[in-house]
């Protein structure tokens, strides 16, 4: 972890622990250490850094919704839209609930593509049809909903450590950021 | 004096209450429609599909009835369905059905002038 300008470069044992917490988040600091062969104290450290820096944005859980028994259709959407309004097209998608990820993505046209969560087919086309095709700029809408998932990860293969900047130096709440184990 | 529900008919409305037309679910085709005029334009010129995707989901009638407020359209429209249409045909009986209103209503904010 190398310090220059305000800004530090993740190492090898930074990558590592984020491969571990995103493994588990709620495993300790002494487990992770056991298993780096480092200090419970310099894994402290540098998560704590990395909570500082905004690389660890938060700790969440992840929810089977089949097994919890939550009936949702799941729909992946992509939005052709006017390139002057894409920009707010995707900001305005990005603040209501029911969308759960925004992307935009330049090929041919420029697009925006979300996901989104509905209770079933119908109340998804009826948001569809008077929340996202009313928006100034959308040009044409393609929904294909989910029928079944075989994948899902939160796991990002950190593999080329870049130089950040610190994204979120405040932190308000002592146990902010903390796995549950360490609380 | 002019008559308000016929005017009321022939309005335009806002953005978010206008018909956005689309083939299947959420599959939106980048057509809508903010009038009654332009709804009869849009007939012409969208995927058959998308007319029979509406006007099987009762979309037609309910744009009509509720936005537009015209429930002589609206009835007009329901019995569309009970004949079964579907491409081009549907396309046709359509348009003649909303063509058919928007001359009544016209000759009746003229008549009354």
């Amino acid at each position: 972890m190398k310090f220059k300008n305000n800004s530090f470069r993740l190492d090898s044992t930074d990558i590592k622990i984020l491969e571990l917490l995103q493994e588990d988040a709620r495993q300790t600091y002494t487990a992770i250490g056991k298993r780096l062969g480092i200090a419970h104290s310099t894994v402290y450290d540098r998560v704590r850094r990395m909570e500082k820096y905004g690389i660890i944005k938060k700790y969440t859980t992840l929810v089977d919704t089949e097994k919890a028994g939550v009936k949702t259709v799941t729909a992946i959407m992509t939005i052709y839209t006017d390139p002057k309004e894409s920009e707010k097209v995707a900001e305005k998608l990005s603040k209501i609930p029911q969308v759960l990820e925004v992307y935009t993505s330049l090929s041919e046209e420029l697009q925006i593509i979300a996901k989104v969560a509905a209770e079933n087919q119908e109340s998804l086309h009826e948001f569809i049809a008077t929340t996202v095709a009313p928006l100034q700029g959308v040009l044409r809408i393609k929904t294909s909903i989910i029928t079944k998932k075989f994948k899902e990860t939160q796991h990002l293969i950190v593999n080329d450590p870049k130089e950040l900047t610190p994204t979120n130096s405040k932190i308000t709440n002592k146990n902010e950021g903390k796995s549950a184990s360490e609380k | 004096m002019k008559n308000e529900a016929e005017i009321k008919a022939l309005k335009t409305v806002p953005r978010e209450k206008a018909f956005y037309f689309f083939t299947s679910i959420g599959n939106y085709t980048g057509e809508n429609a903010s009038s009654l005029r332009e709804f009869m334009e849009k007939i012409k010129i969208v995927d058959a599909k998308s007319l029979e995707f509406h006007l099987y989901r009762g979309d037609f009638e309910k744009w009509t009835a509720e936005v537009l407020e015209n429930t002589r359209l609206a009835e007009d429209i329901k019995r569309l369905k009970n004949a079964s249409l579907t491409g081009e045909s549907l396309r046709n009986e359509l348009y003649a059905t909303v063509a058919k209103e928007l001359k009544r209503l016209t000759n009746l904010i003229l008549t009354s002038e």
